[in-house]
Parts: C-alpha cells; structure tokens; sequence
C-alpha cells in the first residue's frame, strides 16, 4: 500500500506547539513557508501546446494551470473555493449563475482581468471548441457584463454541470485582448501563453523543457513561494526514478514510474508518495462488452462475466493496491452523486459457470465454451497485465480469451469507429459531475462515431438516455443526483459496461517539498502554495 | 571529364533512390491504422465528432489520399517538408530545432566507436591469443550481444544514481543558466553517457571486425615484404596496415549509419535527448505524418551523402581504387 506520509496543516500546527518550547527559530522554520528556490517537475508526454483552453490532454493541463487561473478552485471533498471569482450564486430555478470576480488582477502582460475576458472566453471557447464544455455550456443563451467585476450567465435550460467546470483546466479564461478576431486553435499565445497565474512563462525548448518564473505581481498575496518552475520532458520511465531518487527533479504527478517501482522510491527518505489531489479527475477504469458479439448480446453472460473477475485482485496484486474495486461507474470519490446500492456481482466463478450454463453456453470436449479477444488500452503495462489477469479469470469458466495488443491510433479505430473488438478496457475521469466523463460511456449516441472514450458497447436504452438527458437540464441539485443514482441501477443491471477499478494515480515529490498538496484537484491546479523546507540542511 | 560524369551519375542516382524512398514511404505509413485527428481526440480524453472533423478539415486529412500524394510529391519537388499541424510548425523547422542534437550525438558516438574500436581492433590482432586480446575480444562480445537500452539504464544507475558523477539525462542544466564555456562543459558531461551507450555496440562490432581484418592483412605478402626491406613495426603498422585494415570498417560505417539512427530512438528516448530519433518515434505514435515523413526524407539523404563520402574515402585510403 502507499505511505501517506504527508502530515495533515492540522497535525503541523500541534506538532508546532509542542516544538514552541524549543525556540521560536526551529518553529518558523518548519511551519512557515520559506521563499525562493526552483522546483523541477517532469512532464510526460510533452505538451502539444500550453493552453489547456485548446487542448485537455493531460500534459497541457499540467503546466498550464500553474499560468492560468480558474474562477474557482475545487477541495478534497469537490466543494468550490474562490479563485478569480470571489462569490458567485445559482438562482433557485438554475436559468441564472452570478459569478463576482476578484478586482486587481492583472494578466501577465499588465492587461487587467475583467468580466469582459470571462464572456468572450464563454461565447467563443467553452462553447464552440472546448472538447469537453461544449455541451455543458450549450443552454447558456446571453452572457450579461453590468460591470467589469460581475459576469451574469442566462441559460436557455438550467446545467448544473458548470458548476464543476470552473477551474483553471476545466474552464480556461483566456485574455480577450490578445486572442479577439484571431483564430484561436493556432495562436501563437496558445505556446506562449499569458495568464493571471502564480508563474509567468518564459521559454520552451522543444524535446527539452519548459520553464516559468514566479509572477510577482500575483493577486494572492505573498504567494508563489517558489522563484521557478521548470517542466522536463524524461521519456523513458526508469530514467524518470532515477531522476526523482537523484533529486533531479522534485515532483512527478499521474503514476510517473512503475507500479511496482513506486513503493521503493516511496520509502526512500528523500521522496514522497501522494494519491490525494485528483478527487476532481475521479478515474475509473472499466471493460467494455462489445454487445453485438453473439455471446456478449446475452446479459446473462455479461453477468457471468462480472462474476468470474475477482475486482480485489485487480485493485490489490494487478494494481499493487493503487486503485480499489469498482462499485458503479460513478465513484465513491464523487460522494454527491455515487449510488453504492446499484446491483454487485461477487467474485463467484461457481456462479458464473451456471449462468454461463443457462445461457446455453455449455463447455465443449475441451472445457471450453467460447472464444473471445480482449483489447487492452494501450497506455501502459498495467493494462496490459490486467488483460492478462482477465484471461486467466475468464479461463477458469471455461471461455478462451486472445489478448491483442497495438498503438493508441490503432485502438481508437478498431474500437470506437470501426468496433471490430469483443472487450476492451480503458479509463475515463469521472470528474465532479458524471455529465463530464461518464455518461458518455453510455449515451446511444456515441455509438460507432469514432469519438475516443465514449460508447464503445454499443448499448443503446432509452431509458438510460432519458435519465441523461434529463439530468441535464435538472434544477435541482438532489433530484439530479436521484436520477443519476437510477442511472447507475439501471447500467450496472444492464452492465454493457463493467467497471473495474477506482484508479488512484500517485504523485511523486521530494520531501522538503511542503505544502504542495492542497486541493481536489492539485494534478492540474498550481504549485502555488508548495515551497522547499531546507530548515532540516 | 571522367570525373565529372561521375558526379552526374551519382546525383541521378541519389535524386531517384530519394524519390524512390519518399513515395513508399508515404504509402507504408497511410497504412497504419488511425489518424492524427484520433490521436489527439484521445489524448484530449474527451471529444466530440464535429471537434474531431474540425481537426481534419484542418490537417487536411479529410482529403483523399491521391491528392494528399499529389501534394506531398509537388511539395517534395519544390523542397518543402509541409506542416506539422500537431506541433504547430512547419516540419524543416522542427528538424532544424533538433538536428543539432542528433548530429552531436551521432558524430561523438560514431566517432567513439571508429577511433576506439579501430584502435582496440588493432591492439588485439597484435597480442592475438594473449591475456590482451582474450580481454578486448570477450568484453566486445558481451557488449556486441546486449541490449542499447539496458546498457543505457545500467549506466544511468551506476554512474548518476549510484556514483553521482553525471546527469541522468537531459541536454544542460536548466537551472544553473550557463552560457559560453560552462555551458559547452555542461552540454559534453550530459553527452558522455548517451555517446557512450550508442557508441558501444558500434564500438564492439569495429573492434572485432578491425582485429579480423588486421590479421588478414597482416599475412599479405607485402607485409612480409616490407618487413624483409627493414621496414619497423610502427611505421609498419600505420603506413601499411591501419590503412587497408580500415577498408572493411568503413564500408560497415557506412552501411551502418541508417541504424545509428534507428539505435539513436532508444538512446534519446532513455537519455530524454531532444534530438530527431525520439521525434521521429513519437511521430509515429501520433500519426503526425507530414513530421515523419520528413524526418525519414532527411535521414535518407542523410545516409545516401554519408555513403557518397565513404566512396571518397576509400580512395583515399587506397589509391588503386578509381571513382568510376
């Protein structure tokens, strides 16, 4: 198991006054945070650009929310802190959303930030380009500016899902004045960008790294502490822990090195290992039943399926105990709207053998039923060892699996336009709001389009689009959770998809790094609050 | 006269052996399976069906393929690489950004290899059969016979992680803001290890092939002869020896420079070098084909010049052989 070693401000601030008697010099030495000093990140892939306004992959995301900054940040438990907006309400029938924006904030080019930059930013990115807003954001019909502080959304049709977009990855705010009339997908400031962030880009060494320096004019005083920021590109995954071990660089975040490298450099003294900060991406890793395969259409089976897989295994030996079992496909870290009631399938093969039976599926002379190929996303080892782990499971019910694997390009095609596959895996974000990286999943209309991360099943039920559909536009916030927790029953009883795990990618960061984990959604939020301890040189 | 008509049959010939090269390779890789567009859909982690026929309409992927052919060759024709749309730039400036890299790497573990293993090859075939030679000959065996990147991370972890005597990868040390000498220094204590790991195998397979040939010269008659006239072992050796010895190295060198490329994937990708063997890799992955078209183009070129240059050596190393 991971150690969780980072000490809650809590237990510092009473381990504080038990030091107190020891002097005050040793205190503040420990407790307050020290100015100055360059941390060193790795960032794997490289970016494609630096605005995650353009593009939400997750190497974007990583360094440009320390330029950029969100109206609101998310905590632990997904609830909003202020950012740039200081107070925002949601009238009671949800065709409303006030947000106040905090005043004197300049963008790095000495521009101010104002309503205007949030209404431009709406109408012309989180609306028409942005992959994942655009939806969300479709009801929002004007985008009233009454003064340069407040911005005023009026929506055709209530979204609550806004409310869990408005960070600085989910919902970039980009400065009006240099992207007006400009085609925004290819402007320059998109690889050089300019924000209202902690950290102010300075230069970009393709193949290299990327460097930022502290902002000092930033709005939130005192802070960043740290003078640079700099992101190196390390592609191969043992250079990148003897990198952490050697103190090259001094955080790594989404499972940088090898699982099974992970609990060594954990225990070294000069690192340290963290699954908390991403509450707000939520993964959940699941297989997808191609539901038109003659075996896999028969719900029995998808069930025997479910009951031949050992989901504690997976979590604890296939995973090395980074992720735990899967209840639905929304996650217990999405408190709000997880339903832990949908139907659950026990690690029973016995059970899964008779379901097998009724459905007709008998074992052959050579105690096999069936034959099916499994496609395992192709982003690393450990799916490819949970293939393996599935074929093992599967065998033991008498149902032959052939692992294929290939490039990311090749998977996309082969399962979600051309679905010549039988089951596959991947992951998806759930996010805060099951709107954002779940329901996509399960939507009708995703089928056979060819859009990565959506319906690769093929299940097509008009109930389960109904409950989508209305939970979209639901004003109130607990019904619209009640209608995703039917949601849930509903496709874990249907079960063309079977989640698997809860993922819980780690961070790693060098020990004198204090106070760098401080947020839901830290992975993609800045480092502003982190700042090295040398009090122990 | 005879020279010059040389020069023209070679540059006809490597005008088409280029051409030649472009147009299969552009058809091997529309071959694969996906596009860009998909690529970056999926990196995205969520996308809609109009964004990813935007970035089609943009890339120029929603086009057929024979016209996409058509213009790769009209641009080819008028020495333009295209456009990479993934990175935002075009392609000959992508490669310019990282040829200086690669061809740092490529020059210091190539010359590594040549002077060390010619060298080792020579000192070998002179003690044959002793303590010297029995050394030199099973450690470039083993070297011959390992793996380019498990040589790379055992070095790594002996010679950073455990000895902390050189970077663990990288080109220069960002932080430190070095410029002039200090920055030359720290670009060559970053160059060690990746010279050394490319270097090695080539180093491995010179030395062995540099010590066979050695001997076989050595049992010419016109050794023997030399050696009758009183000619001394050194002089012997660097005037009589080394140079048809080498014959055989270099024609490998040449016919090796295409996989110096392919090795120097590995060896960049481990050692996080910018150069263009990782781009090339990581082009591949994500279908950026304009990028890695052009990568190959140029790497063609670049071998089909290396072997002109080798041809010229070998008449300078033995003058009986004419360039016709």
């Amino acid at each position: 198991m991971p150690r969780l070693s980072r000490r809650s401000a809590v237990s510092r601030l009473a381990l504080a006054s038990l030091l107190a008697p020891l002097g005050p010099e040793l205190v503040l030495a420990a407790t307050t945070p020290r100015r100055g000093g360059t941390l060193t990140a790795i960032v794997q892939p490289e970016p494609v650009v630096l605005t995650a306004a353009v593009n939400t992959a997750a190497p974007t995301q990583f360094v440009s929310g320390n330029v950029f900054d969100g109206l609101v940040d998310y905590a632990f438990d997904l609830s909003l802190r202020p950012s740039l907006a200081t107070s925002w309400e949601v009238a009671p029938d949800g065709k409303t959303i006030t947000f106040h924006l905090r005043q004197g904030v300049l963008w790095h080019d000495g521009q101010p930030f104002t309503s205007a930059d949030v209404k431009w930013s709406l109408e012309n990115v989180w609306q028409t380009i942005h992959p994942r807003n655009k939806s969300i954001y479709k009801n929002v019909e004007t985008v009233d500016v009454p003064d340069e502080h407040t911005v005023v959304l009026r929506l055709k049709a209530p979204s609550l899902a806004i409310m869990s977009t408005l960070n600085a990855s989910g919902a970039t705010i980009l400065p009006r004045h240099l992207y007006e009339g400009t085609d925004i997908l290819t402007n320059p400031y998109n690889n050089k960008p300019i924000g209202t962030g902690p950290f102010v880009f300075k230069e970009w060494k393709k193949g290299e790294y990327i460097l930022l320096e502290r902002n000092p004019h930033y709005w939130d005083q005192d802070k960043p502490y740290l003078d640079k920021l700099i992101f190196k590109v390390v592609p191969d995954a043992a250079a990148r822990a003897a990198a952490l071990e050697k103190g090259e660089a001094q955080y790594a975040i989404l499972s940088p090195v090898p699982l099974r490298e992970a609990e060594r450099l954990g225990k070294l003294p000069q690192l340290r290992i963290e699954t908390r900060g991403y509450e707000w991406l939520s993964p959940v890793f699941y297989l997808d039943f191609n539901i038109d395969n003659p075996y896999l259409k028969d719900v029995k089976v998808r069930q025997a399926l479910a009951h031949a897989i050992d989901l504690q295994a997976i979590a604890k030996i296939v995973w090395y105990g980074f992720a735990v079992p899967a209840i639905s496909p929304v996650p217990s870290t999405v408190p709000f709207f997880h339903n832990p009631d949908v139907p659950r399938y026990a690690f029973d093969p016995a059970r899964a053998e008779t379901l097998l039976d009724e459905a007709g599926l008998k074992r052959g002379a050579n105690g096999v039923r069936f034959k099916l190929t499994h496609d395992f996303l192709p982003y690393g080892d450990d799916f490819k060892r949970t293939g393996d782990y599935l074929k093992q499971a599967l065998k033991r019910v008498g149902i032959e699996v052939d692992i294929r694997a290939q490039d990311t390009a090749s998977f996309i095609k082969r399962v979600y336009a051309d679905r010549d596959f039988d089951v596959s895996s991947s992951w998806n974000g759930a996010f805060p709001d099951p709107q954002m990286g779940i329901t996509r999943i399960y939507w009708s209309g995703w089928v056979g389009s060819g859009t990565p991360w959506t319906n690769a099943s093929g299940y097509k039920n008009p109930l389960v689009d109904d409950l989508i559909d209305q939970a979209a536009i639901s004003p109130d916030a607990k019904a619209r959770a009640e209608l995703f927790r039917k949601f849930q029953t509903v496709v874990q009883t249907d079960l063309p998809t079977l989640p698997l795990a809860e993922l819980r990618f780690f961070t790693l960061h060098a020990a004198n790094l204090r106070d760098l984990t401080q947020q839901g959604d830290q992975v993609y939020a800045s480092v502003k609050n982190a700042w090295f301890d040398t009090s122990a040189e | 006269m005879a020279s010059l008509h040389y020069w023209a049959r070679r540059l006809i010939q490597i005008i088409f052996v280029v051409l030649g090269i472009a147009v299969i390779n552009f058809f091997l890789l529309h071959l694969a399976p996906g596009d860009a567009a998909s690529v970056l859909a999926g990196e995205a982690g969520a996308a809609s069906p109009d964004y990813m026929a935007a970035l089609r309409a943009q890339f120029g992927l929603d086009q057929p393929l024979y016209i996409q052919f058509a213009r790769y060759i009209g641009n080819i024709l008028t020495f333009n690489l295209g456009f990479s749309f993934r990175q935002g730039l075009p392609v000959l400036d992508l490669i310019l950004q990282r040829l200086p890299a690669t061809l740092l790497l490529m020059g210091t573990s190539i010359g590594f290899a040549f002077l060390g293993g010619s060298a080792l090859g020579v000192l070998a075939a002179r003690r044959v059969g002793r303590g010297a030679d029995i050394v030199i000959s099973t450690v470039a065996l083993l070297f011959y016979a390992t793996p380019l990147f498990w040589i790379g991370i055992v070095l790594v972890v002996v010679f950073s992680v455990w000895l902390d005597w050189l970077p663990v990868g990288g080109m220069s040390s960002i932080e430190s803001g070095y410029g002039g000498i200090a920055y030359a220094l720290d670009v060559a204590r970053h160059l060690v290890l990746p010279a050394v790991t490319l270097g090695l195998f080539y180093l491995a397979a010179y030395t062995r092939l540099m010590r066979a040939s050695v001997l076989s010269v050595m049992s010419r008659d016109f050794i023997r002869s030399a050696r009758a006239r009183g000619v001394d072992e050194r002089r012997l050796m660097r005037r009589h020896v080394v140079p048809n010895a080498l014959l055989p190295v270099v024609t490998m060198l040449g016919v090796q420079i295409g996989s110096i490329l392919g090795g120097a994937v590995l060896v960049e990708t481990v050692f996080a070098w910018p150069g263009l063997g990782r781009l090339a890799f990581e082009a591949l992955f994500q279908r950026d084909l304009n990028l890695l078209l052009g990568i190959l183009l140029c790497s063609s070129i670049i071998v089909v010049l290396v072997n002109l240059g080798v041809d010229l050596l070998y008449s300078v190393l033995d003058p009986r052989i004419e360039l016709n």
